[in-house]
């Protein structure tokens, strides 16, 4: 078997790239530092205790459990306590702009597959490249591309975090009961409308499942970020760890565990259904739902104006 | 109203290669196979009247639920056409065919195929929502269809609230609240239990009384067809066996496959007292003589004769007591030997509700038509007949 060279072509047309799309990746590179910088300035210009407080009102309203409330809270004092509550709070940045990416290219993706057998075979392999190819491959030609920073840690996050939102998105709108789709179309609905009124609905504890999922991988992959020069809690546990600080780097562990088990309790909440029987209402159903009942009544105004 | 032409259906082949595998041969079923596709409808036509019930019936896989999909074209026919009013739904514009669906067919499904996530009267109002009504007219007129389905008041309720018969009454409502002319009823009381199915065919007749709707209605059930159908058509491996009215059908099964279907139906409630009567052995108009009158009762094996007046209406029994003391009085027409011990019943009622009436009197029980005419008697003798044929069928049968 003579030698293939794969590598030797995978590195050229990165120079490539590099080489002859450098302006874009700069471009792609300042949008991201930009919108990152932004949500991580919206959540530091509170005092910490202010937002400590809204996280636990977050916790209560979603997960209406007074001990993860409670925990909640607690968990945040401790970070602060530390003294890591800057790192946390760019770590969540980091985390929610990766996830939103994430969610907005995963789940369209996950429609487009749902109802095409052909999107779906073609998306599956690149999925599985996307998860299982071994993290440092990519982030190091990341940097190649976006520079030392937080973009590149984004990136790496975002393509590592996508293929849960593509899956559960597919698998929530395929087991969507074929009769009730075929019971929306027969009465002649606009193209669309099925999807959003019936299909995406039904569809929502799935979705939300991989949303939760998307999290949770963005979160594990902030660690890893933090070698590529990612602030945050990645470059505490990094630089803990390279300096034999093992103290240190507990602590920023701590945190992120912290902060991963509050995303993961609410952002589980708001996918599950509602306790009451084999109601498939989730809690973000309810809360949307209580909205649309409170513009009810609203509307014999609207008649007689 | 609605014509189907010709309709066949291949799953599993593209439309192009199934309709070369089609063309191929004489045994299309088998060339499909081949192919690795599957026949679900082979060269099925029909057509269903304005203000029909027209049942469709076959066991599952028989092709009837495919065959009502390619009616508001939830399935594309392979080759063959349907008609609206002349109008082939095949040539319709995406926007015609949704405006069909939407204003023209309502559908309602075996496993009734709410909206779990929308109360009772959201999934109610759901054909208007996707006409674009407004929220306070849509729900206004999903509660009358409510209403008219007796769930009037439940409407803030979710589906999963409801037993399945109450649920099928919200997938009604749902099919009526955008007032169809054409109603497709996909096995719509396979899932309910007998004794809420059989209240909802009830309520469906009333409400085909009522409305008039062009009623397509798939079923399993023979009884269930026997019951509710104007004219039934039944299926087997996709293809079209019989095509007739239930009594027709009763009477005359195309083959044994219909044969052994129809052994297993409850003939007294099918057999009408039309399909049972024969003609009366003597009858008499009102004006004739009393003494001619007891000569043909005498011949005949007749205990009474009905006496009908000159509309054609039964007048009354003259019994042969009454004839000859008529005759002895010399009267010369029968209007003073007139009886009133009988019964008569409309020539549509089914044998189980008047087999009871039968033998209490001289004379047997009278059939009416729609004008009380007198058009023929059932001796008790018809009825223990009747049961009986049926009975023999179920036993060569068993």
């Amino acid at each position: 078997m003579p030698r293939i060279p794969v590598g030797t072509a995978v590195e050229s047309s990165l120079q490539w790239l590099v080489d002859h799309a450098g302006g874009f990746f700069d471009g792609v590179s300042a949008v991201l530092l930009f919108a990152v910088n932004t949500v991580y300035t919206a959540l530091v210009s509170p005092l910490p205790f202010v937002l400590i407080a809204v996280f636990g009102l977050v916790a209560a309203v979603t997960t209406r459990s007074a001990v993860l409330t409670v925990f909640t809270v607690l968990a945040f004092l401790l970070v602060d306590g530390m003294r890591l509550w800057t790192q946390t709070l760019e770590t969540l940045a980091v985390v929610i702009m990766a996830a939103v990416i994430s969610v907005l290219v995963g789940v369209p993706v996950g429609i487009l597959a749902a109802n095409s057998a052909r999107v779906s075979v073609c998306v599956r392999p690149v999925l599985d490249f996307m998860q299982t190819l071994p993290v440092f491959v990519y982030l190091v030609p990341s940097v190649f591309f976006f520079g030392i920073g937080v973009v590149p840690g984004i990136v790496a996050t975002t393509v590592f975090a996508i293929p849960p939102a593509v899956r559960l998105t597919e698998l929530g709108l395929r087991q969507v009961d074929a009769e009730i789709v075929e019971a929306a179309r027969a009465f002649g609905p606009r193209p669309g409308q099925v999807l959003r009124e019936v299909q995406l609905p039904l569809a929502l504890p799935s979705i939300m499942a991989g949303v939760n999922q998307v999290i949770m991988l963005a979160l594990s992959m902030v660690v890893v970020a933090g070698m590529v020069g990612a602030e945050g809690l990645g470059g505490v546990v990094v630089s803990g760890v390279t300096q034999f600080d093992i103290g240190l780097a507990f602590e920023g562990g701590i945190a992120v565990v912290v902060l991963a088990i509050f995303l993961d309790r609410v952002t589980g909440a708001l996918g599950r259904p509602r306790s009451s029987g084999r109601r498939t209402r989730t809690a973000l159903d309810t809360l949307l739902r209580r909205r649309a009942r409170e513009e009810a009544p609203r509307e014999p105004e609207h008649a007689a104006a | 109203m609605i014509e189907a032409r010709h309709l066949t259906k291949v799953f599993d082949l593209s439309p192009a290669r199934a309709r070369r595998t089609l063309d191929a041969g004489p045994d299309r079923a088998r060339a499909v196979r081949e192919a690795g596709g599957v026949l679900a409808v082979d060269d099925v036509s029909f057509s269903v009247e304005r203000g029909e019930l027209f049942v469709i019936m076959g066991l599952s896989g028989s092709g009837k639920s495919t065959v009502i999909r390619m009616i508001n074209r939830l399935v594309v026919p392979t080759t063959g056409s349907v008609l609206y009013d002349g109008t082939d739904v095949g040539g319709m514009t995406p926007r015609q065919l949704r405006g069909l669906r939407n204003e023209r067919v309502g559908m309602v499904f075996q496993h009734f195929a709410l909206f779990p996530h929308r109360t009772v009267r959201e999934n109610a109002a759901y054909g208007l929502k996707a006409r674009g009504v407004p929220r306070r007219e849509r729900l206004r007129r999903a509660d009358r269809a409510l209403e008219q389905v007796g769930l009037g008041q439940r409407g803030g309720a979710y589906p999963d609230e409801f037993s399945g018969g109450m649920q099928q009454r919200v997938g009604l409502a749902r099919a009526l609240t955008t007032d169809p002319d054409v109603l497709i009823m996909d096995e719509p009381f396979s899932a309910l239990d007998p004794l809420t199915r059989r209240s909802m065919q009830e309520q469906l007749l009333e409400l085909q009384r009522d409305f008039r709707k062009t009623i397509i209605f798939v079923t399993h059930d023979l009884n269930e067809a026997m019951r509710l159908g104007d004219r039934i058509m039944v299926m087997r491996d996709g293809r079209t066996i019989q095509l007739g009215t239930g009594p027709e059908i009763i009477a005359r099964p195309a083959d044994g496959y219909v044969h052994d279907f129809v052994s297993d139906v409850d003939r007294t409630r099918v057999l009408t007292a039309a399909a049972v009567m024969r003609p009366p052995w003597v009858t008499a108009a009102l004006g004739e003589d009393p003494a001619a009158v007891l000569a043909r009762l005498e011949r005949s094996r007749a205990r009474g004769a009905y006496v009908t007046a000159p509309d054609g209406g039964i007048a009354g029994v003259a019994t042969p007591e009454a004839l000859s003391a008529a005759a002895a009085e010399r009267r010369a027409d029968l209007e003073h030997c007139l009886g009133g011990d009988y019964t008569a019943v409309p020539d549509d009622t089914p044998l189980v509700e008047f087999c009871h009436l039968t033998g209490g009197h001289a004379v047997p029980l009278a059939v009416v038509d729609r004008d009380k005419r007198l058009v023929g008697v059932v001796p008790r003798a018809r009825v223990l007949d009747a049961i009986a044929s049926a009975a023999e069928d179920r036993s060569e049968h068993a």
